[in-house]
């Protein structure tokens, strides 16, 4: 069969031709020789085929030499010719806010995007989308303009199919003027900056407020807060505003999941628009935490008692997430820690594992650190870190006077006179107290309580769940620990007892996140 | 041929048939005849007739009743080859109009449009590779000339893509230069590659040429004007012996 191809229809590319006398400004030509591409597949069929060498014609408008091309034009005079932008817009208006740094996209929805960013670009190509069905877009990119001239300009590359079967290729500018236009969260943002339509009051019964730090680093790490508007703190509690609803049913789902809470809804009407039906509500979640805490003694009631396997009446709580972890069957009211000094351990059970945490049974000597006098012989949980010398906290119930009506229930209770909690770290901290830590914790932009003036209190506390969050590796697991930048490792940790006061190591932290103005007003350090 | 020894060697372009560029379709020109078709109006004959009319006989004619003659037909001084389809008024109207020794001959060939598959001159053609024997032979016998079978640029419609005279020849633009020298030689007359009617490369649609004249399609740049009279060697005027004083060479060209 003869090989010869019938080529009523010659498409060729022109491209960049390197002509001395051709100046080209937008296009780039170049020309594809086609009989090389017919002799290439003849030579692949293993025939002789003699080497086809292209000709020269005269441009038949302007008579220079040139290749022959399917529009038998030289480069300058097609595009003379020939404009493939003609009926391209080269001019287009696009709304910007300017508080969000956003860009319409109409009819509603708003794209936030940074200048010359890949999704500006995408951006600003799609507006064009009926012009460029008509040609086929190759590429495009930014051109520079000052960030205040409220311009944009885009250079684009198309291609189009002209004359006979050549097709060119141009380049153009779009220009893009901004218009400023708030978009619609800014606009109500503006007009009422405490306008909100759901709220979640998150409140704790008890004095201290160990579970609101926890929690706080928390939602930090899940982001749950992120579409609150406002955060307040209120006595014995946190208020969190939202604009949705379903905003404000997530953040409650969230709470759910991570601690132990009550909760209850309620709604108010705001506005009725008979014609429409339509109702506007406020919607208000009441979620209550138990007021059940880590190392609180438990007395439990007889029915819950009996009801988790004859646990004692009194427990320790070990471990608060939306279960509540019991250990050690005995029971008291809650009550002030006090130091103990430990002489003397004796292992008596081997370890026993917790699910998390483990735990060796042994019997201790202990003397009150004010009171040297009484020797307690007692049995804790604790002997897996208690050594003689080690200073211990626990509760005193041998002082204590109980007037609770569970634990008259109870015949037959024998209640030990010491129930040890944790080790006491107290001694070592002197050293180390006012040296800054490795780490530090990021916190929410919350609304203080000014009007009770308890900060010391605060700082008080907030320390102390620090030193909480150093101890424990498992109350941590949960948290995001940032490296300080400002920590400089002292000198004098060299020099210390077999026994180190326990830190954090340094690969359970995360390295700090850049903080610029860009964040949301959520977050911010604090040491 | 041989008697008229002044003439004037021109160039004509801006020819239109009924607003189309394309002079070679409507017509026919050899050295002993030309054949143009029938318009709605004489624009288009009168420009032949006030050129060649004294020196050879213009025909209007339809061939096939249709008016795309040029491209039906194929011939030299010494004959004219006309498809099957032509009608019997037709072939008898040639016979009639032309002078006697161009012989009409009438050939059944599948390939019915013998303008596009045949390119000739006085003394040698070109034709479609897929031509019958039997055409082949009729044509070296009723034209007396040799016939070649070849391909112009990977293109087998060699009537369509080149046109030439004894004098010289245009063909397709993307022709290569082996391919040139090739036919050349074949040919014996110069050859250059070269465009009609504003890049058009459809060269013998755009033109039809003699060794003394050629007409153009009213779309032809100066640049395409210029390769044309100096490849058909048009420009100089001929002075072998001067019949006629004046001795003009114009050329009349299209800007």
């Amino acid at each position: 069969m003869p090989t010869e191809l019938r080529l009523n229809r010659q498409i060729i590319f022109l491209f960049l031709l390197k002509h001395p006398a051709a100046k080209l400004q937008h296009l780039d030509y170049w020309i594809l020789n086609y009989q090389q591409i017919k002799s290439k597949s003849a030579m692949a069929a293993n025939m002789f085929v003699v080497p086809q060498t292209k000709g020269t014609v005269l441009c038949c408008k302007c008579g220079i030499l040139m290749a022959p091309n399917p529009a038998n034009m030289c480069v300058t005079c097609l595009r003379s010719e020939v404009d493939i932008t003609e009926g391209l817009r080269k001019h287009a208006t696009i709304m910007h806010c300017p508080e969000c740094d956003s860009y319409l996209q109409p009819p509603r929805t708003w794209l936030k995007a940074q200048l010359e960013s890949k999704e500006l670009l995408t951006y600003c190509v799609k507006r064009l989308e009926t012009d460029l069905k008509k040609v086929r877009l190759v590429n495009a990119e930014f051109i520079w303009t000052e960030p205040h001239s409220k311009r944009i300009k885009v250079k684009l590359k198309v291609q189009k199919e002209v004359l006979n079967g050549a097709i060119l290729e141009q380049s153009y500018v779009v220009e893009y003027v901004l218009q400023d236009h708030m978009c619609e969260s800014c606009t109500r943002f503006q007009a009422n900056p405490d306008q909100w339509v759901a709220s979640v009051q998150l409140r704790q019964r008890v004095s201290h407020r160990r579970t609101f730090f926890y929690l706080e680093q928390l939602i930090l790490k899940h982001d749950a807060a992120v579409h609150a508007i406002k955060i307040k703190q209120m006595d014995q509690g946190i208020d969190f505003f939202f604009a949705n609803k379903s905003h404000a049913s997530k953040f409650v789902e969230f709470l759910d999941k991570v601690a132990p809470t009550k909760r209850r809804e309620s709604k108010q009407l705001v506005s009725h628009d008979p014609k429409n039906n339509t109702y506007n509500y406020k919607y208000t979640f009441s979620v209550e935490i138990s007021p059940i805490c880590r190392e609180d003694l438990i007395c439990l009631p007889p029915r819950v008692a009996v009801s988790l396997g004859n646990l004692g009446p009194l427990v320790i709580c070990t471990k608060v997430t939306n279960n509540i972890a019991l250990l050690d069957p005995l029971t008291l009211k809650a009550m002030q820690l006090v130091e103990y000094d430990v002489f003397n351990v004796e292992v008596v059970s081997p370890e026993f594992n917790n699910g998390a945490s483990k735990y060796v049974m042994a019997d201790v000597e202990v003397a009150r650190v004010t009171d040297y006098g009484k020797l307690f012989y007692v049995r804790t949980h604790l002997g897996h870190i208690l050594k003689p010398g080690d200073r211990a906290l626990g509760y005193d119930l041998y002082g204590a006077n109980n007037n609770d009506n569970e634990l008259d229930k109870y015949q037959n209770l024998v209640i030990p006179e010491v129930i040890l909690i944790k080790k006491s770290y107290e001694e070592k901290r002197q050293k180390k107290r006012g040296k800054p830590r490795p780490w530090k914790l990021k916190s929410l932009d919350m609304e203080l309580d000014e009007s009770r003036g308890y900060e010391e209190k605060m700082n008080m506390e907030y320390e102390e769940f620090l030193r909480d969050l150093e101890e424990n590796p498992e109350l941590r697991f949960n948290l995001s620990l940032y490296r300080n930048k400002d920590y400089q490792p002292s000198e004098m940790a060299s020099v210390s007892d077999g026994d180190d006061v326990p830190s954090v190591p340094l690969e359970e932290l995360l390295a700090d996140l850049e903080l610029s103005e860009e964040e949301d007003g959520d977050d911010s350090m604090r040491d | 041929m041989s008697t008229i020894t002044s003439l004037m060697s021109r160039i004509f372009a801006g020819l239109q048939f009924e607003n189309s560029c394309d002079v070679g379709v409507f017509s026919k020109l050899t050295n002993a005849y030309c054949l143009v078709a029938i318009g709605g109006s004489e624009n288009f004959y009168s420009t032949f007739e006030s050129e060649l009319a004294d020196v050879i006989p213009v025909v209007k004619t339809s061939i096939a009743g249709t008016r795309i003659i040029g491209r039906l037909c194929a011939g030299n001084k010494n004959g004219l080859l006309v498809p099957h389809n032509t009608t019997d008024q037709e072939l008898q109207h040639l016979r009639n109009s032309l002078p006697d020794q161009v012989v009409v001959q009438r050939i059944e060939e599948k390939l019915s449009a013998l303008g596009n598959c045949i390119a000739c001159n006085d003394h040698v053609a070109l034709t479609h590779t897929d031509l019958d024997k039997e055409t082949e032979e009729i044509i070296a016998d009723v034209l007396g000339i040799e016939v070649f079978r070849q391909t112009i640029a990977g293109n087998i419609l060699v009537g369509s893509y080149c046109a030439f005279s004894n004098r010289g020849g245009l063909v397709h633009p993307h022709t290569s230069i082996e391919d040139l020298d090739e036919l050349s030689t074949l040919l014996q007359v110069p050859l250059v590659a070269g465009t009609i009617n504003r890049g058009s490369e459809v060269i013998a649609a755009g033109m039809t040429v003699n060794d003394w004249t050629a007409f153009c399609g009213s779309d032809t740049t100066a640049t395409e004007l210029s390769v044309i009279e100096s490849v058909f060697k048009l420009r100089e005027a001929q002075p072998s012996a001067i019949v006629d004083e004046m001795r003009k060479s114009l050329i009349d060209t299209y800007v």
